[in-house]
């Protein structure tokens, strides 16, 4: 597992394959958009898939424990598919996330999924979470004004052209005031950057960084505004480097 | 005559017939005379076909000899166009004869009140069984004709089938207990034979290619010569551009028209009463004409490149003349040099009368678990009931208990080793055993989510304020710009833009126009056409049929390097370029030689050959690498076929695809629900995620296994490829050549698509990443430094011009 180090606001940060994102000075992991227990919101409705989408999002999460150790883990918002989601967890589920969560300081940014506190979690819930230069919200918001930002809730995704067909994996989005984190969950689809929603965060392009098995496989972005707002098409480059 | 003594005995029966000849009205004539002795009010007789449009026709011509006979009958039809009144009506008085589709079936037999509206049926008339045994909607009317049986014990089945290659099996269809022998088998005799030529091209004999226009000159001639012509297809990509060539060759203003799956409804029913009607003079079509009503005054059938199967070949020549005493007549249009041997292939084999086709598949589990949900909204059953009902189904006979009871238990909860779902229940259990619906919502659900036909995600075509012309897969409006021309519907179109509805076209344009290509809508060639290509190629004695350039070819390769045996294989290694090619006749078919290719490469790699890309076409595989391939003995071993190609399929898309169609049709993913349609990308995204973690956590649950088995069946690639490497261990010939052979030639032309894995995805992007830095001299690189947009967008530094190495951003078919 090779991680990207990126510098925003004079920081540096570390960009995971995994689609977490490491501050090292202050000791941060922020992770979004696991949406847990969507399986069974599934099933609640009559539609059975599979009920491993906990257990694999978190087993997802624990090597990162290892790697980074944090002292504080921020989820990003939606980080459980439904406000009800953390009651129907099944027991060991549960038992194996307040083991990962051990001592660290444990934030719940609130999501449009999960707008309540996790029921009987530890940690503190939050619509938004402030540290030195930087904002940790849900969902973005465009502006000058905003600060130095993390955010998710759009569950990037981009496609970089290969001698076999474009490829499309989840991604980072970043430019020099933000970025955007994939989403984490084992039940999460992703939505193009190229989308208007994404695209108007990022007038001026920026640059993206796919998810590899273990490496992250960057690109520039060209600005995306025109275009893309008219007819949610590919806009300009991306250029691999 | 001998339907009507197997009507009177009481038996059930298997009609054999070539297409036309009155076969339907054979099928009917039992019930409608036994309706004239003996009137009675109720359902009689209940017709199934696979398509609306023939229940409609045959309703429409049986009210005629109904009422030439003096009987006073109902005759209604019942599909998914019926509205909501007449439906109700039938429900509550049902007509003495009923027409239906099998997705219409299936919900007539999940209301409480099924058992009223079937109790006194006496004949139950299947047409066109032999194109529904072997598909899921097959497997879906197999599971309702049992039920029919249990609901009306005395019922007679009368299966109508085309000449197949395995008449048992299909009897087993029409037997209460999928015991052929119960059932007579009649076999119509058959009519004159089909005469069928081909029709080569005036100028030069092409190598490669497949669409067969350098020939629609002649086809054009003879399209003038004859009354009323049907032009057949392999794919629609094919149909739009024949049709456009015939279109510019047009100079007599003929009226032809096109007609293929991806047309609107409304369009292809225009057609098909225009052909009806006589007003047209030729149709090029696909599949889509393969079945259908007879128009009895088509003079001939033209096939437009090879047939890739007998069975197919002679279903669409039945099209022609549907009269028994004059033969039909048709012709083939080979499209390039080996399509020319293919299809003398085909015209021997059906000059000696042989039918090729593999038997009927068993029945998929995902259709089982809709039909067993459908049965507990019927009413609460015992499972031992059920599963004996489910067994005396042909599809599901061979069915086992454990694989009836994994089912049942999906269908309840999700059936997952990790418990949770208990309390989402559709299905409980009472305390003597029955199984129950929980609520009318689960009902609800199942007639939501009903059938088993799962679309690729599709766009609509819409003419800019005009109407809806067709549908386009979503992959191929994605590779398109504003601006691009494509053809569509037999016409050149230019791409505007893409709303949220619809693509929306506009019509001309300039350039180079593209064409819809469609997912999986080829067939490989079949196998015992493939033994008949070989027998040719290999003994210059069968040449004297084949054209002057042909028999030319073949006597060069004999020369320069050799022709590929009956039995072994043939190998040649060549250089050319600065690559090594070896190409490997093995005559299996698109889909294994694609597969093996894979398989070599990857052995290739092992072995330091530096292997670059690959292709399969019906009748070779190709290989090209850095350096010369030695040892080609090993490549070619049947450990080929060990673990690593199970782990390649099950990463392929192909399996994927496979089980996105199960999730769909077992009622694990949404089809439609009130107030949220989802669009197919996103299905087909939550498809695969839970393919992975399903995979990871439960590998054996019912539903893996399922896929693994229809993919068993479906690649019959795999069985292919076992027995060509099996065929060819210690007789692999090797021919080291110092040039291209004439055989290769047609491979090596052949545009072909390097089939990537999802494994090799990750080197892919390396190699991309990596190839732009190089090209860069790293000045490009990524240092860090977070800025908006690329390089130039934000800082006047230094750099190269852009454009030489700009890449756009593609977006296109989702790969994971």
């Amino acid at each position: 597992m090779i991680s990207a180090p990126v510098h925003l606001a004079g920081e540096r940060l570390l960009l995971d394959p995994s689609g977490a994102l490491f501050w090292p000075s202050r000791q941060i992991l922020a992770v979004s958009d696991l949406h847990l227990e969507k399986g069974s919101h599934f099933a609640r409705h009559g539609r059975f898939v599979p009920p491993y989408d906990t257990r694999e999002t978190l087993s997802r999460l624990a090597p990162l424990m290892r790697r980074y150790t944090p002292g504080r883990i921020v989820f990003l918002g939606d980080s459980f598919h439904d406000a009800e989601g953390a009651s129907r967890m099944q027991a060991a589920d549960r038992a194996a996330l307040m083991h990962l969560l051990g001592n660290r300081l444990v934030t719940w940014v609130l999501g449009n999924h999960d707008p309540v506190a996790p029921d009987g979690l530890p940690g503190e819930a939050v619509e938004e979470f402030r540290e030195g230069p930087f904002v940790f919200r849900h969902i973005g918001m465009a502006g000058k004004e905003v600060g130095f930002e993390f955010s998710g809730h759009f569950h990037p995704k981009a496609s970089l052209p290969t001698r076999c067909g474009p490829v499309t994996r989840p991604c980072f989005l970043a430019d020099a005031r933000r970025v955007m984190l994939p989403a984490f969950g084992a039940y999460t689809g992703g939505l193009e950057i190229t989308a208007q929603p994404i695209a108007a965060l990022f007038p001026r392009g920026g640059r993206a960084f796919l998810l590899g098995k273990d490496r992250l496989y960057s690109a520039a972005v060209g600005p995306m505004k025109h275009l893309a707002a008219v007819t949610g098409r590919p806009a300009e480059s991306l250029q691999p480097t | 005559m001998e339907m009507l003594a197997a009507a009177e005995a009481g038996e059930s029966a298997l009609l054999i017939a070539p297409t036309g000849g009155g076969k339907t009205l054979a099928g009917f004539l039992p019930s409608l005379i036994q309706l004239h002795r003996d009137p009675r009010p109720g359902l009689h007789t209940l017709y199934v076909s696979p398509l609306k449009a023939l229940a409609v026709d045959i309703a429409r011509n049986l009210t005629i000899p109904a009422e030439e006979m003096g009987l006073d009958l109902r005759i209604e039809t019942r599909t998914g166009d019926t509205p909501a009144n007449r439906r109700a009506r039938q429900r509550q008085d049902p007509p003495q004869i009923l027409l239906t589709t099998p997705e219409s079936l299936t919900l007539l037999l999940s209301l409480p009140d099924a058992g009223e509206i079937f109790g006194n049926l006496a004949c139950v008339v299947i047409d066109e069984i032999h194109a529904l045994a072997g598909t899921k909607r097959g497997d879906q009317l197999a599971l309702c004709l049992s039920r029919l049986s249990t609901l009306a014990p005395g019922l007679r089945r009368v299966g109508l089938s085309a000449t197949v290659a395995h008449p048992k099996a299909l009897a087993a269809w029409c037997a209460r207990d999928a015991d052929p022998d119960k059932v007579r088998l009649v076999r119509a005799a058959g009519g004159a034979a089909p005469e069928i030529g081909t029709i080569l091209p005036a100028g030069r004999l092409p190598w490669g290619g497949h669409m067969g226009l350098s020939t629609m000159p002649e086809v054009y001639e003879r399209l003038r010569e004859a009354g009323v012509s049907i032009v057949f297809t392999n794919t629609r990509a094919q149909s739009e551009l024949c049709f456009q060539a015939l279109w510019r060759l047009n100079e007599d203003n003929l009226p032809i028209a096109l007609h293929h799956g991806s047309l609107t409804v409304e369009q292809r029913r225009k057609v098909e009463a225009a052909m009806a009607a006589g007003k047209l003079r030729a149709v090029v079509a696909t599949a889509s004409l393969d079945l259908g009503i007879d128009w009895g005054a088509v003079d001939q059938v033209i096939q437009v490149g090879a047939p890739k199967g007998v069975a197919r070949l002679l279903q669409r020549v039945g099209r022609a003349n549907h009269r028994m005493d004059e033969p039909s007549r048709a012709a083939l249009v080979p499209a390039n040099r080996f399509e020319v041997i293919e299809c003398r292939a085909a015209i021997e084999a059906v000059a000696e009368g042989e039918v090729d086709g593999d038997p009927p598949r068993p029945g998929g589990l995902d259709v089982l678990a809709q039909h067993i949900l459908a049965m507990a909204c019927h009413a609460p059953f015992f499972p031992d009931d059920l599963y004996a009902e489910v067994k005396g189904a042909a599809a599901y006979a061979t069915l086992s208990r454990r694989d009836f009871d994994d089912t049942l238990r999906f269908v309840e909860d999700g059936g997952y080793a990790l418990s949770g779902y208990e309390r989402f229940r559709r299905l409980f259990r009472d305390y003597e055993g029955r199984v129950h619906v929980r609520g009318p919502q689960v009902a609800r659900q199942l007639r939501m989510n009903l059938g088993t036909i799962v679309e690729t995600p599709l766009l609509k075509v819409r003419m800019r304020g005009g109407p809806i012309l067709g549908e386009v897969e979503e992959w191929f409006v994605s590779t398109l710009e504003p601006g691009d021309n494509f053809i569509f519907a037999g016409q050149v179109l230019r791409y505007e833009r893409l709303d949220p509805m619809a693509v929306i076209v506009s019509r001309g344009g300039e350039g180079e126009p593209r064409v819809p290509a469609y997912a999986g809508s080829k067939l490989p060639l079949s196998t015992s056409l493939a033994l008949r290509v070989r027998e040719i190629l290999s003994n210059p004695r069968h040449w004297k049929a084949l054209p002057e350039p042909v028999r030319e070819w073949l006597a060069m390769q004999r020369k320069r390097s050799e022709l590929p045996p009956l039995e072994g294989l043939l190998v040649e290694v060549f250089p050319r370029g600065n690559r090594w090619f070896l190409v490997a006749y093995c005559f299996e078919g698109r889909l294994a030689h694609q597969t093996l290719g894979m398989l070599v490469t990857r052995r290739m790699e092992h072995m330091g050959l530096g292997p670059l890309g690959f292709l399969g076409t019906d009748y070779v595989m190709a290989v090209w690498s850095a350096f010369e391939p030695t040892d080609v003995e090993h490549l070619f071993e049947e450990d080929l076929l060990g673990e690593e190609l199970e782990e390649w399929i099950a990463e392929s898309s192909m399996l994927r695809r496979t089980f996105r169609n199960i999730a769909t049709i077992a009622g694990l993913l949404e089809k439609n629900h009130p107030g949220q349609e989802k669009s197919g990308r996103q299905m087909s995204m939550s498809a695969d995620l839970i393919y992975d973690v399903l995979r990871k956590h439960e590998p054996d649950h019912i539903l893996l296994r399922a896929t693994r088995a229809e993919a068993a069946f479906g690649l019959t690639d795999v069985a292919r490829i076992g027995s060509l490497l099996e065929r060819a261990r210690g007789r692999i010939r090797v021919r080291r050549l110092n040039r291209v052979s004439p055989l290769a030639v047609p491979a090596l032309i052949e545009e072909g698509r390097e089939w990537v894995s999802g494994s090799a995805e990750d080197a892919l992007l390396a190699e991309a990443v990596a190839l732009v830095e190089e090209a860069t001299g790293g000045e490009d690189s990524f240092t860090g430094d977070l800025t908006d947009g690329t390089p130039e967008a934000s800082a006047p530094k230094e750099h190269p011009p852009r454009q030489s190495r700009s890449m756009r951003l593609a977006r296109r078919r989702p790969r994971r």
